[in-house]
């Protein structure tokens, strides 16, 4: 019984072939992005190595960074990069959240379609522009106010704090969102207050999503480069502890390496300890998406299995 | 006679662990409409995707047993997936009508299989219309959206669509669902005619509907089949106690 | 206080901050275009820098910039749906999978710096292409690939199912249900992941400095092993590294570029909200 539309063997041995190879490769362009990742960092390995091997771990990890000196003490590019990052978290944590509630919880609907586009922009902002802002108009701002420069630790969290927005308002409102609403019924039903079922009920119950919110958030500040290049004035000291230490110039570890990469000589140990710089980088950052990842559950397949 | 399709000692389970068929065994001949019924969640639906291996996108599910098709096991090797859809077609409970004018809702399958030969195309689309009692409301506007018709309409378009392959059994899950009672009589005529050419499987909307339609019916339940026979045997005179229970109406 | 008053105060607490986030964002936007908007002419647009920056246009960096976003769409492009397509379409739920998945989700929380040493070292460096647009290009778009993936897998699930159903139901093999009713019906999707992901390489910086930018190349580039000046390198450049640049010119290149990425952005979402009306079912 054999009619229009019913194939032979040769022609279904090339749809065979022709299935076979556009899955394989689909599956390759899929599983090369694991192939990148690695890439990236056997690459930082290769040229990076040096830096672990050839200096000393007391001088790598001492406060003196001075490459011309041929002292390569990363400690202040750390502790730089951590006060930057630092500020940036306890300025935007607090400020995203009360957004995300503000969203979830109280906006009215007309609104909330005007603001969720309008943050959206925001995270489209180069970077570039907002440091070039923070350099042009806040830091005179700053010192004005009364610091000894504008370009301090606190001028990069300001900037960074604000980059970082976007990411933890849309991150924390999605794990507000996701807080089953009989939860909340269930509160209001025995005579909580909207406030009460909000601060009690909605934000311990979003708990792991706001963690991560965070975390995203440090991952942002952390490598982010252009903006805290132009803004944190990029002397490589190690703050004195205090409240003062906020407002001293800082350099950070993004910053070292985009300002100092184009003087180097290739091969050269600074050339090796910048990127040394980038490995722990990207340590760090790995770490953070992987953790945080893990808390949300990295799913396998996402097909949704159809009634159909 | 032989039948044309045979399944045999059929055990399906879900890749949650829910065990949607038991030790299924049937026989199905050509050119009859046989009726799968029985309550919800009685693997119906599941016996249907199963005869043209739809079920096969239900990932992590499991099955055992056989189902014969023109005396070939559906599960062997080199079998070929895309050949016996189109052999064994499948209509859906909701009428599932593709993005594209009518036209390009009858002539897909055939495209897809690499029928270019536009009189071919035409042919069909005017015969597979005829026989789903359709084609005297759309001929005019074959290139319309598809998605313009009454929702009884639609459906005798999807049925057309599984007719334009001219397979050897048309599958029909609970086709007449959604449909006003005018639409599910126009259908159910249709399939009179049907079955001069095709084999007809068909999980029906009540069983007033499966006695209307069925030469021969099997009643499920759980996932077991609890009888098998012709249409006066299973709704006039059950032998079992569960089949009269539930044809006479005191569950389901 | 009664209660009442103090949850009616931290109401209004929550919406004056919220406030004080958003409005500086508008205020951000329109204090460059303020300041910038008197330079813009179509002479700014097209001519070389010139008299050691201070004066002249921004037109080989504004070129450069075009050249380097539209070299990512090219590498990001292609890539990222073929990934996201397996992801959707193919991928198990297995270990390959959520590997696939962590590599995507780290590839996302790279510093760019880090994408620059990376272009550095491999396109640069290894593979010998120097500093140059391919380099740079290449490495915007691998930076790219996350966004362009993982939007358009979204997109591509949005896709109803029984429309694969219906599809396999008929005969079609997996590919051709694929090519012919999940596709069509994601291209808006996609198209608007890529254009997201292009909004945010135009204004990359730290991916280009060692890769392709030049500080100051009046010339156009001949070909994609050249050098060529960038937008965003070129504000750092004259804000931080040219003495007596009058803020004008700053602020007028701060402007294209924003005007550039913004573009990108709301060219994006309006045209995600109308396609997605226009559906029919």
């Amino acid at each position: 019984m054999t009619t229009a539309n019913q194939a032979g063997p040769q022609h279904q041995a090339r749809r065979r072939w022709g299935e076979w190879l556009i899955e394989n490769t689909v599956r390759l362009a899929g599983v090369s992005t694991i192939l990148i990742v690695a890439l990236i960092f056997l690459f930082l390995l290769k040229e990076g190595i040096p830096t672990f091997l050839d200096i000393p771990l007391r001088q790598l990890f001492s406060g003196r960074w001075y490459p011309i000196e041929s002292l390569y003490g990363i400690l202040p590019l750390l502790v730089g990069s951590l006060l930057v990052t630092i500020g940036a978290v306890i300025i935007a944590v607090p400020l995203g959240l009360t957004v995300a509630i503000y969203l979830g919880e109280f906006a009215p609907s007309w609104l909330r379609e005007f603001l969720k586009p309008l943050i959206e922009i925001l995270a489209g902002i180069p970077s570039i522009v907002l440091g070039f802002l923070g350099w042009v108009v806040l830091a005179p701002l700053i010192q004005n106010l009364g610091a000894s420069t504008g370009l301090t630790a606190f001028t990069g969290s300001l900037i960074l704090a604000y980059m970082a927005l976007p990411t933890i308002i849309s991150i924390s409102e999605d794990a507000l969102y996701a807080v089953p609403k009989e939860y909340r019924d269930g509160a209001l039903a025995i005579g909580a207050t909207e406030w009460q079922t909000i601060w009690r009920v909605v934000l311990p119950a979003a708990r792991s999503g706001l963690v991560i919110a965070v975390m995203l958030g440090v991952g942002r500040a952390i490598g982010e480069t252009m903006a805290v290049l132009m803004v944190t004035g990029n002397a490589a000291n190690i703050p004195k502890l205090g409240a003062g230490m906020f407002f001293q110039p800082v350099r950070t570890m993004t910053a070292t390496i985009a300002a100092e990469m184009g003087e180097v000589a290739q091969g050269s140990l600074h050339y090796s300890t910048l990127f040394g710089i980038g490995i722990i980088l990207f340590l760090i950052t790995f770490a953070i998406n992987s953790v945080a990842s893990r808390v949300v559950g990295v799913q396998g397949s996402r097909r949704r299995g159809g009634q159909l | 006679m032989n039948p044309i399709i045979s399944i045999e000692n059929l055990f399906f389970t879900y890749a949650d662990g829910t065990e949607a068929l038991r030790d299924v065994t049937l026989e199905i001949f050509p050119n009859e409409v046989f009726v799968l019924f029985g309550p919800s969640r009685a693997g119906k639906s599941t016996l249907l995707r199963l005869l043209n291996r739809l079920s096969d996108l239900n990932e992590g599910s499991r099955h055992q047993g056989s189902i014969r098709f023109n005396d070939r096991s559906i599960f062997e090797r080199g079998i070929d997936v895309i050949d016996l859809r189109r052999r064994i077609s499948m209509v859906f409970a909701i009428p599932t009508p593709l993005p594209g004018s009518i036209r390009d809702n009858l002539t897909y399958g055939l495209k897809m299989a690499g029928v270019r030969d536009a009189s071919i195309l035409d042919e069909r689309v005017e015969r597979s219309l005829q026989q789903a009692a359709l084609w005297d409301e759309v001929k005019d506007r074959l290139d319309t959206s598809a998605f313009a018709l009454s929702g009884g309409q639609k459906q005798r378009l999807c049925i057309a669509r599984s007719l334009a392959l001219e397979p050897d059994v048309v599958v029909l899950d609970n086709p007449t669902s959604g449909l006003d009672p005018l639409s599910t009589a126009t259908v159910e005529e249709s399939l009179y005619e049907l079955k001069k050419q095709y084999t007809i499987i068909m999980v029906p909307h009540s069983v007033q509907q499966g006695a209307r339609v069925a030469d021969r019916a099997a009643f499920l339940l759980d996932g077991e089949v609890v009888e098998v026979g012709s249409v006066s045997q299973l709704f006039v005179r059950p032998q079992d106690q569960r089949t009269e229970d539930y044809v006479t109406g005191r569950f389901g | 206080m009664t209660r009442q008053q103090s949850h009616k105060l931290a109401k209004m607490l929550i919406t004056v901050i919220s406030a004080l986030v958003v409005v500086p964002i508008v205020f951000v936007i329109l204090f460059v275009f303020y300041h910038g908007v008197s330079a813009l002419s179509w002479e700014f647009l097209t001519a070389p820098p010139t008299n050691g920056m201070t004066e002249g246009g921004i037109g080989p960096a504004l070129l450069g910039t075009v050249i380097l976003t539209f070299l990512t769409a090219i590498v990001a492009m292609p890539f990222g749906v073929a990934a996201a397509i397996y992801l959707a379409e193919y991928a198990g739920d297995n270990r390959l999978t959520r590997w696939v998945r962590l590599a995507i989700v780290n590839l996302a929380g790279i510093p760019s710096v880090v994408y620059g040493l990376f272009g550095l070292g491999v396109f640069v460096l290894f593979f010998g292409f120097g500093t140059s647009i391919i380099a740079g290009g290449l490495t915007l778009g691998i930076m790219t690939l996350p966004v362009v993936i993982s939007t358009s897998e979204e997109a591509i699930l949005s896709v109803p199912q029984h429309f694969r159903t219906v599809s396999l139901s008929l005969g079609a093999t997996q590919w051709q249900t694929i090519r012919h009713q999940v596709l069509p019906h994601a291209l808006p999707g996609i198209l608007t992941g890529v254009i997201l992901g292009l909004g945010r390489a135009a204004g990359e910086t730290a991916p280009i400095l060692f890769t392709v930018a030049a500080f100051y190349l009046p010339e156009l580039p001949k070909s994609i092993f050249d050098q060529t000046m960038a937008l965003p390198y070129h504000l750092y450049v004259i804000a931080t590294q040219v003495p007596g640049m009058p803020l004008e010119i700053q602020y007028g290149t701060a402007l294209v570029l924003l005007l550039i990425v913004l573009s990108l952005t709301l060219v994006a979402t309006p045209v995600r909200t109308s396609m997605r009306r226009r559906r029919e079912w």
